[in-house]
């Protein structure tokens, strides 16, 4: 069975936030949740790199060992989900995850912190697939309809990629073998080709003019 | 001599106090789920629990991905 996983290439992605767009778009997510969002290192100086986080479905996640009510579980295909009916919003995952993934509205008064919410790899949630229920508290259930999360279908330059692992591993190892590595990948040459070649000159004709 | 013993081992227990080897990792123990329970994604109304057919959907969209296969290169 299926590992359902990000990878996000750093090489490719180009900070164009599509992704995150695209994710709260789907899922109608509400204002101040992030769940997915890019990171920028070295952000302005030659030779930086993005990458687009979210929950990553570990398969030994932290998670799911500190929440005190137990409200997370892994389906079949890998993917970490949460029942929202018996999260009580107490953010020890939040302070587990490594990815900053578990996110909490706060639009109450005095700082109210809410039922936690994260990136579902667009599975949904413990409700019936497709329904509103689901909808309202998970998001679209793109998976229950044979698709892949919208934010790796969605990306421009193909940095994200989800779904299988072990698909995405091949796709990222043909592609690392084709591109090659240092200045190959990256400046001058890359993004306006390589300089021409000066063509040869002719050869002398034997006792001809030029 | 008694004394001497004594305190020889007082420095020894002492000084190998910091030898001992123990576990730095924490180790998880997952809960158990306690929410309701989720159906299958190849249970939904458009697949009616053809898991070959979700398999094949979900295995080309994921091929999908790859430019090098899908436009040549």
């Amino acid at each position: 069975m299926a590992r359902m996983k990000f990878l996000c290439d750093a090489e490719r992605c180009i900070e164009c936030n599509g992704c995150v767009t695209a994710c709260k778009n789907e899922n109608e997510v509400p204002w101040g949740v992030n769940r997915r969002r890019v990171v920028t290192l070295n952000d302005g100086e030659p030779g930086e790199r993005s990458i687009s986080v979210a929950c990553m479905h570990c398969s030994d996640a932290p998670c799911m060992a500190v929440c005190p009510v137990d409200c997370f579980y892994r389906t079949e295909e890998g993917v970490v989900l949460h029942d929202k009916d018996l999260c009580i919003g107490c953010g020890y995952c939040f302070y587990a995850c490594p990815f900053g993934a578990p996110q909490f509205p706060q639009s109450g008064a005095f700082g109210l912190r809410g039922k936690m919410d994260k990136c579902t790899f667009c599975a949904g949630g413990p409700e019936k697939d497709g329904s509103e229920d689901e909808f309202r508290k998970y998001g679209k259930n793109r998976l229950a309809e044979g698709k892949l999360p919208l934010c790796a279908e969605v990306c421009s330059t193909k940095a994200l990629l989800g779904g299988d692992a072990d698909v995405l591993a091949d796709i990222y190892r043909e592609r690392v073998l084709k591109r090659g590595k240092g200045s190959e990948i990256w400046g001058w040459a890359t993004a306006y080709g390589k300089p021409e070649q000066k063509p040869a000159a002719p050869a002398p004709q034997p006792g001809g003019q030029s | 001599m008694r004394t001497g013993l004594l305190l020889a081992a007082v420095a020894a227990a002492v000084g190998l106090t910091g030898c001992g080897e123990s576990n730095q990792v924490v180790v998880y123990k997952q809960g158990k789920y306690q929410g309701k329970a989720d159906s299958k994604p190849w249970d939904s109304p458009e697949f009616g629990g053809e898991k070959a057919r979700w398999e094949t959907a979900i295995k080309a969209r994921n091929l999908n991905q790859n430019e090098y296969r899908r436009i040549g290169g």
